[in-house]
């Protein structure tokens, strides 16, 4: 799967990793982050 | 879409909500099929494309959760088995 070009949905927990690190991880990819945010899970 | 989530359950539900539908029936997604492709950010296909420096920066801690490999199996059957659905 290549991230390039893609857009991507970043779906964190706080948990684990945060909505706004995954967007920055698939950005730095090349990827297109239509949508983050970071949920909690319990 | 790209998980964060920290354990395998938190995984196998989102995972399960973005391409089957909410497992729980509880939310807005019950019975609704996305059929997504989903990936969480620590699978080696994911972190192979991602910044080397973000990835230990946000991300580094994660290797040493204990449920790493159980993570990474989970959303990984999860959307093997999403894929094969949606070829029928």
């Amino acid at each position: 799967m290549d991230l390039k070009g893609r857009k991507v949905i970043a779906l964190g927990e706080r948990d684990g990793v945060q909505g706004s690190a995954l967007a920055e991880c698939a950005a730095s990819a090349g990827a297109e982050v239509v949508l983050e945010m970071t949920h909690c899970f319990v | 879409m790209l998980l964060g989530t920290p354990t395998a359950e938190s995984s196998r539900l989102y995972a399960l909500t973005v391409t089957e539908g909410d497992p729980a029936w509880a939310g807005a997604l019950a019975g609704t099929r996305l059929g997504l492709p989903v990936f969480h950010v620590t699978e080696d296909d994911v972190r192979a494309q991602v910044a080397p420096d973000l990835y230990e920066k946000h991300v580094g801690l994660m290797e040493f959760a204990q449920e790493l490999d159980e993570i990474r199996r989970t959303v990984r059957d999860v959307r093997e088995k999403c894929a094969g659905a949606n070829d029928r």
